[in-house]
């Protein structure tokens, strides 16, 4: 096996074998657990890097196994899978570390931290599958390795949200092995490759096209919390908060607008979609979330939930991206996983900590709070910043090429859903931010677990990655013509999708 | 075309299969069903048997399998007998008990 | 490969005999050495076959018509690779299960033997009647295992059982006795350009008659009544055995008939198969959403799992229908043997056996239950397992002729399953009561329930080789 095919698998095992061996730890080896994860993480960031650096290179990686006659188990390597890689590589790092400062003296660390690397694994193969059958498989391993970490606590609620999560995503499942089994009938495979690959079926087919599209959006916009398909996230919320960093910016609902983008892009292709008539019904439905998830994110005390809410307005963003016809809302929306990615991170990142520190559930106890604990604050003011597209964050860059592309495609309908959405992000973040800042220091917190130490508000491992995070926001921001930035890097991949060249 | 014995052998043959299904199904009484279970088969093999005889020469085959019936009808009816005789000493019925879950 | 196949049959018989003779609960160890050289064959044999093709021999050098031929193609290969492949692990795990003066496993082995034997046999076999002998063989022999050692509700399932296995058999013996009638012969190789679409009113009636015994004997809806109880109340490896296996023989001597000496026939009903078969897959799904043991929860799966065996049958024309049926056959056995085997160990080790009973397993006993997850998701036909692959399979061959309510039917039968193995994994990840009594397991047990759930899973990463075995024979 050359080199250029087992670097994608050394990816999948750079987090498997770590997630089976941490398994079958005792709990009280914590140690040994913490240097498995770190090992698997920086491994795997490691082996994204050489990705990188080969692919901008025009090295082609892939490899491929028969599972049965005329199916193949097949990987590939390409800018964009590479571009949700390096998002989920780098927040799983992060992720990782924050997850061992959350639930130090927690119960059952082993089954998480296994749990949690098998739910990278499969993130990982979605983000390499070369073909719709690979995407499937896992797709669905997500949706398992995540059920026990949406579970974890064990309490009748927990249950509950677990329960549902499995309804909406299993059913999303069928929905999606339905339309990809059917299309692999029409078509004989199912292979992704750039501009799509269902031009060549001749027009008898388009009813049937319509409805397999139907189907696979469907499928993945269960994860990608798609309206009327979004009822099982804030359900989730009850899961730790790492886990919720972890779904919610990183693998399970990017996961579901990763899927989107690909079947848009790479099955059916911008101009054949178009032809059909299938991407203004896709804006619009994404418009509807955007607006939805920002009008219930308004009403929610919890801020979990006010956050989980928001997450599914933003995701949206990229469906909406994607389905404006021209290579300018692709960048947008393309350029917004990432940002989205990593501004949303930053937010949960946050509520983790004022829960773990202070107590801290709703928005209505976080009064004051920017004065018991500045940095975790100002780190959630620049993501909620972000979030509202105020200039000089990561959200602003999208919001710019988002609005580009809805006046290049002629929906400027478009262009009024995202400053209605800015509108109400402002709505619903601004006052959490002036209560945190302007508001009174209560009497008590609700529950002080760990005291402040000098600048230490919290423990360090909780405090370090949103900063970090919150940093990568602001710079994505200010430096968008960098050659390294997301920015760049989806301009190459929409050049590739519309087969031409943009002005630079 | 069956000659008119093999005509009596098998609708006898016929009789006793159906008589004996229809006891096994609709009968409760285990020993009775045992004695059910025994008429189907006999109900078989005289059809069997009847097959036999349809040319000048009788046909080995059949009789063979009617042999071989018979001995794992045999063997069979021991066994139903043995799980019936267990059935009593545990529980004391002869019926079998509705399935309950 | 002669020597391979009748050394298949010779060998558990050997072992069969030995055990009844060593005396009650003793036999384990050549058992588990002879079902390893049974393994060895039964691959050699597939190697054969896929190179050589279809290979017979008749049994002392007499030939049909009056001799007994024995034969094998893709579709015996397969499944006498898959009897050994789960009756080794199996094995295994009865050593471990059935302690020393444990009532059930007093005569375990012998039996188990014999069960063994006869499913060789049963897949080796060339013609009509000796397919007879060997299904009452298989028939009784379970019917032992049911009742060995155990209590009146035991003995009465036994019973129950029984009964359907002879009146299935009686009904499948009339039905050779009258296509002999009509053709003079009950070689299967010989009746093949025999039989035509205007073959006399006997030679239907046989067919009926044949199809509605062994649907008796493989439980299919409505004939599923005895299942339940037989499989529920067993000893686990005895379940285990029964599910994955017995029932799939009466099912492959339905494949063989099908598509064999009735092919002309069959094709006027086909649809009855398939509708039974969705009957099947709902009922069962529902019984066992509701089910409180978890035992009987496990047995209503099988009446649902075998429903998918059925919907095959209106698109045999292709054949990936055929190879849809295979995957599942395998995808069924390895995973349900998984099931039960992982379910016999929560039940020893939680000392009772309802569903409400496994709160907080998960932390007591994990990789138990990771077997049971693994198997469960073969079930659903969530990828990557080898139930995917049949329900792909299926799908696929469902939507080339058009029949988009099978296809339907699959997919909500996935969920169903999802259903009520979640029921399951729900209970189990609750947090344990106080006070809860785990008793030790020994961990072969758990090893070997985790090697049959993972089998049924890692198959599901290469199904190549199998699906051209059974696609160029049989």
């Amino acid at each position: 096996m050359t080199t250029n095919e087992w670097l994608p698998l050394a990816v999948l095992a750079s987090s498997l074998l770590p997630g089976l061996l941490i398994f079958a730890l005792p709990e009280d080896r914590f140690r040994l657990r913490t240097l498995l994860n770190l090992a698997g993480a920086l491994a795997k960031v490691a082996l994204v890097v050489a990705l990188v650096a080969g692919v901008a290179a025009g090295e082609r990686y892939g490899v491929r196994f028969a599972v049965l006659p005329g199916v193949d188990l097949a990987f590939k390597v390409d800018a964009l899978g590479l571009l949700f890689m390096t998002l989920s590589t780098a927040l799983w790092l992060l992720t990782t570390l924050y997850a061992i400062g959350y639930l130090e003296d927690a119960p059952h660390r082993s089954r998480f931290f296994g749990f949690f690397s098998l739910c990278v694994t499969a993130t990982m193969g979605i983000s390499m599958a070369a073909n719709l059958f690979t995407f499937f498989i896992f797709y669905e391993l997500l949706t398992l390795s995540t059920f026990p970490l949406v579970v974890h606590r064990g309490t009748p609620k927990a249950m509950r949200g677990g329960t549902i999560y499995l309804a909406y995503t299993l059913a999303g499942g069928t929905a999606l092995l339905t339309g990809i089994v059917w299309l692999n009938h029409l078509l004989g495979h199912t292979e992704f490759a750039d501009a799509g690959i269902l031009a060549t079926l001749g027009s008898e087919h388009a009813g049937s096209l319509k409805v397999i599209f139907v189907l696979l959006i469907a499928g993945v916009g269960v994860k990608a919390a798609l309206f009327p398909l979004h009822g099982w996230l804030p359900q989730a919320m009850v899961a730790p908060a790492p886990v919720s960093a972890l779904l919610h910016a990183v693998a399970v609902v990017k996961a579901g607008a990763f899927g989107i983008v690909r079947i848009v892009d790479e099955i059916y292709g911008p101009e054949f979609a178009q032809s059909l008539g299938l991407l203004q019904p896709l804006a619009v439905l994404a418009a509807i979330t955007i607006v939805w998830g920002s009008c219930r994110a308004l009403f929610q005390d919890d801020l979990k939930k006010r956050l989980a809410f928001s997450t599914v307005s933003q995701v949206s963003y990229i469906t909406l991206g994607v389905a404006m016809f021209g290579p300018l809302g692709t960048i947008g929306g393309l350029v917004h996983l990432v940002h989205q990615g990593i501004m949303k991170i930053t937010l949960f990142f946050c509520a983790g900590n004022y829960a773990e520190t202070l107590g801290i559930h709703k928005v209505s106890e976080m009064n004051g709070v920017g004065r018991r604990m500045p940095l975790t604050t100002l780190a959630f003011s620049i993501g909620a910043l972000g979030m509202m597209g105020v200039p000089l964050t990561a959200g602003a860059i999208s919001k710019l090429w988002l609005s580009d592309g809805a006046r290049a495609a002629g929906m400027e309908w478009a262009v009024w859903v995202l400053w209605t959405s800015s509108l109400l992000n402002a709505a619903y973040f601004l006052p959490i931010l002036w209560r945190a800042w302007m508001r009174p220091v209560p009497v008590a917190w609700p529950e002080e677990h760990i005291p402040a130490r000098g600048w230490r508000e919290t423990a360090l491992l909780l405090l370090l990655p949103p900063l970090f995070t919150a940093a990568a926001t602001v710079a994505a921001g200010v430096f968008p013509d960098a050659a390294v930035t997301p920015l760049a890097w989806a301009r190459l991949i929409a050049e590739s999708e519309y087969l031409m060249r943009l002005a630079p | 075309m069956i000659a008119s014995t093999g005509m009596i052998f098998a609708v006898t043959g016929a009789v006793l299969f159906a008589l004996g299904v229809a006891g096994v199904v609709l009968i409760d009484h285990l020993l009775r069903r045992i004695l059910a279970f025994n008429l189907m088969g006999s109900g078989i093999f005289l059809i069997l048997v009847g097959l036999a005889q349809r040319h000048d020469v009788p046909d080995p085959v059949p009789q063979a399998m009617v042999l071989t019936g018979i001995v794992v009808a045999v063997a069979a009816t021991a066994l139903a007998l043995a799980l019936v005789r267990k059935l009593h000493a545990l529980s004391g019925r002869l019926t079998l008990p509705g399935d309950g879950e | 490969m002669t020597a391979a196949l009748t050394g298949l049959i010779v060998v558990p018989l050997a072992w069969a005999t030995l055990a009844f003779l060593l005396g009650p609960g003793r036999g384990a160890v050549p058992a588990i050495v002879a079902l390893g050289i049974q393994l060895g064959l039964a691959v050699n044999l597939a190697h054969g076959v896929a190179v050589e093709g279809t290979l017979v021999h008749p049994v002392g050098g007499w030939g049909a018509p009056l001799g007994i031929d024995l034969a094998v193609d893709g579709l015996s290969a397969a499944m006498l690779l898959l009897t050994q492949a789960i009756a080794l692990p199996l094995a295994v795990y009865a050593r471990a299960y059935f302690k020393a003066d444990d009532p059930a496993g007093r005569h375990f082995w012998p039996l188990a033997g014999f069960l063994i034997a006869g499913l060789n046999a049963l897949f080796l076999a060339a013609d009509l009647f000796n397919l007879y002998v060997t299904l009452e063989l298989v028939g009784l022999a379970a019917v032992g295992l049911v009742a060995a050692g155990g209590g009146a509700p035991q003995v009465a399932a036994a019973l129950r059982y029984l009964f359907a296995t002879l009146l299935g058999s009686g009904a499948y013996l009339l039905a050779v006795a009258l296509v002999y009638g009509a053709y003079g012969t009950v070689s299967i190789a010989t009746l093949l350009p025999l039989v035509t679409a205007e073959a006399p009113r006997l030679v239907w009636i046989a067919g009926a008659l044949a199809g509605v015994g062994l649907a008796l004997k493989t439980a299919l809806f409505p004939f599923h009544f005895w299942l339940p109880p037989a499989h529920g109340s067993a000893p686990a490896p005895v379940s285990a055995l029964l599910s994955a296996l017995v029932v799939k023989a009466s099912f492959y001597l339905i494949l063989r008939l099908w598509l064999g000496p009735f092919a002309p026939l069959a094709a006027v009903a086909d649809w009855l198969p398939a509708t039974l078969g969705a009957a099947a897959i709902f009922w069962g799904s529902w019984q066992a959403i509701r089910a409180v043991k978890l035992k009987r929860l496990i047995a209503y799966s099988t009446v649902a799992q075998l429903g998918y065996l059925f919907l095959i049958f209106p698109l045999l024309a292709q054949t990936g229908a055929l190879q849809a049926g295979i995957m599942q056959v395998f995808a069924h056995g390895l995973a349900k043997a998984g099931m039960f085997a992982a379910a016999g160990v929560m039940i020893k080790a939680t000392g009772q056996d309802t569903v409400a009973g496994l709160a907080g397993v998960v932390e007591r006993l994990p990789l138990t239950l990771f077997a049971f997850g693994l198997a469960g998701m073969t079930l659903m036909g969530l990828p990557p397992s080898s139930g995917f692959l049949a329900k792909w399979l299926l799908i696929e061959a469902a939507l080339a002729q058009g029949a988009w309510v099978i296809a339907i039917v699959a997919l909500a039968g996935g969920l169903l399953a999802a259903i009520y193995v979640f029921r399951v994994l729900r209970q189990a990840f609750l947090l344990a009561p106080a006070g809860g009594d785990v008793a030790p397991v020994p961990r072969t047990l758990e090893w070997t329930a985790f090697a049959l759930s993972a089998a049924s899973v890692l198959l599901g990463l290469r199904g190549v080789e199998l699906m051209q075995l059974v696609g160029g024979g049989g």
